[in-house]
């Protein structure tokens, strides 16, 4: 589950940021992601203080991603109440700032996000995803990144496969399949839900720990008390909806 | 609810997280390593997150390590909180408070499961106890951790990871949880309020 967040700071937004957190948390989503594209990568400090806000109301756990560029950017987050905290592209500009957030805070707080395309029978790492003028190539190949990533003290792994990135056409299963053969930390599978069985699939198929969507949990084409049911019916492990006492 | 908690100051990230899991329960639980206000809380919380020997470092600098295990009202340790109170981990060989008589030890290195544990596992409710009260058998609760205690006569539940372990202890006034109550949903929000109600 991702909420993505324009304005952070503005107080109609937040509202709205408060409302859908709390929705979720009542649907039964087990965590959510914060994706603060606010904080940009022009280097100045931005106010986080809404994490706090999201912290007194969730009781599950939560990731905040985007602009995180340091031990303090970092430490700043998690003390407002994150329990984890991802990072894309400053961990491809300086791959040591996963050691350096590993070895203070912990693997399980560091979350590594990987952008990841098919092209030219293989599989590469983009960067700068978050800006359609500055989106490239890192020019690492998926698989190896998601090798060094981990020896470096990545606690889990988002992988957004960007073809299949809003087309809810299904994850990329046959990717997925790759990355988890090479990865021994929690992998999250990010990038084309549109139907329940997309979910089934990417559970069965490519053993993934996790799957998060964002757009069909926003439009409520998708509600995530179903999609638990449904998978509960399809025999696969999730933690079943709270139901009113 | 009349009662008047404290969070002992055991450095960490997830202080704010249980501050307001209690907040939502309707208490105000002030954190703090002041032995005099830890001595005369109704109810102290012990959490902690990192690795063991430095979590007993702090609390040996805030003179707490004499003092929390004299104490007679309700204790609850969580995640490395509740390790804290066994007598020892095997990470770091640190010695731990030695309150409850056992060790913690790594999970087994296995391909298929991931080391930390991270996320929603069932727990198995066990030996009855006042902290259970209200909670399903096979309920799910957010774990974090390395490292666990086996079972024993104060495993008051128990959950599986390629092994079986502690989720839930008790002996006398100390209890524990290895999962953490303020990310565990409904579940965790009824052992906290368990809790406040010894």
């Amino acid at each position: 589950m991702v909420v993505k967040g324009v304005q952070f700071r503005n107080h109609q937004v937040m509202g709205n940021i408060l409302d859908l957190a709390s929705r979720y948390r009542d649907e039964g989503a087990d965590e959510l992601v914060f994706y603060d594209i606010t904080a940009s990568p022009d280097g100045r400090t931005v106010d986080r203080s809404w994490v706090n806000r999201v912290a007194e109301i969730l009781d599950i756990p939560f990731c905040v991603a985007g602009g995180i560029r340091s031990l303090d950017d970092a430490e700043t987050v998690l003390n407002f109440g994150a329990d984890k905290i991802s990072i894309n592209s400053p961990a491809l500009e300086h791959p040591e700032l996963i050691e350096t957030l590993a070895r203070r805070f912990g693997s399980q707080c560091v979350v590594v996000g990987v952008d990841s395309s098919s092209e030219e029978s293989d599989y590469w790492v983009y960067q700068y995803t978050g800006d359609p003028e500055r989106s490239r190539s890192s020019q690492r190949k998926t698989l190896e990144w998601i090798r060094e990533v981990q020896e470096r003290g990545a606690g889990e792994i988002v992988l957004n496969c960007m073809n299949q990135d809003g087309v809810r056409q299904g994850y990329d299963l046959e990717q997925l399949t790759s990355v988890r053969a090479v990865c021994q930390v929690p992998l999250i599978a990010s990038g084309g839900a549109g139907e329940l069985e997309h979910f089934k699939d990417v559970f069965e198929v490519a053993a993934v720990d996790g799957a998060l969507a964002a757009s069909v949990f926003h439009s409520a084409a998708i509600r995530i008390f179903d999609l638990k049911t449904y998978l509960l019916d399809a025999r696969i492990a999730v933690r079943p909806p709270e139901t009113e006492e | 609810m009349s009662v008047s908690p404290v969070i002992v100051a055991s450095g960490g990230a997830n202080l704010a997280s249980l501050k307001f899991a209690l907040q939502r329960l309707g208490i105000d639980a002030p954190v703090t390593e002041n032995p005099d206000q830890i001595r005369n809380a109704s109810h102290v919380l012990l959490p902690g997150v990192g690795a063991a020997r430095d979590a007993m470092m702090r609390l040996d600098a805030a003179k707490l390590t004499a003092l929390i295990p004299q104490l007679s009202q309700p204790v609850l340790g969580i995640c490395l909180g509740m390790q804290l109170l066994f007598s020892g981990s095997d990470e770091d060989h640190a010695e731990c408070l030695g309150i409850i008589s056992g060790r913690a030890r790594r999970f087994p290195q296995d391909k298929k499961l991931p080391v930390p544990q991270m996320g929603w596992n069932q727990i198995r409710l066990g030996a009855a106890s006042k902290l259970l009260n209200g909670l399903a058998d096979g309920g799910y609760a957010y774990f974090i951790h390395s490292y666990a205690l086996p079972e024993g006569d104060y495993t008051r539940a128990t959950a599986e990871y390629g092994t079986s372990f502690s989720a839930i202890v008790a002996q006398d006034n100390f209890y524990g949880t290895q999962f953490h109550p303020e990310r565990s949903a409904g579940l965790g929000a009824r052992l906290l309020a368990n809790f406040l109600d010894l």
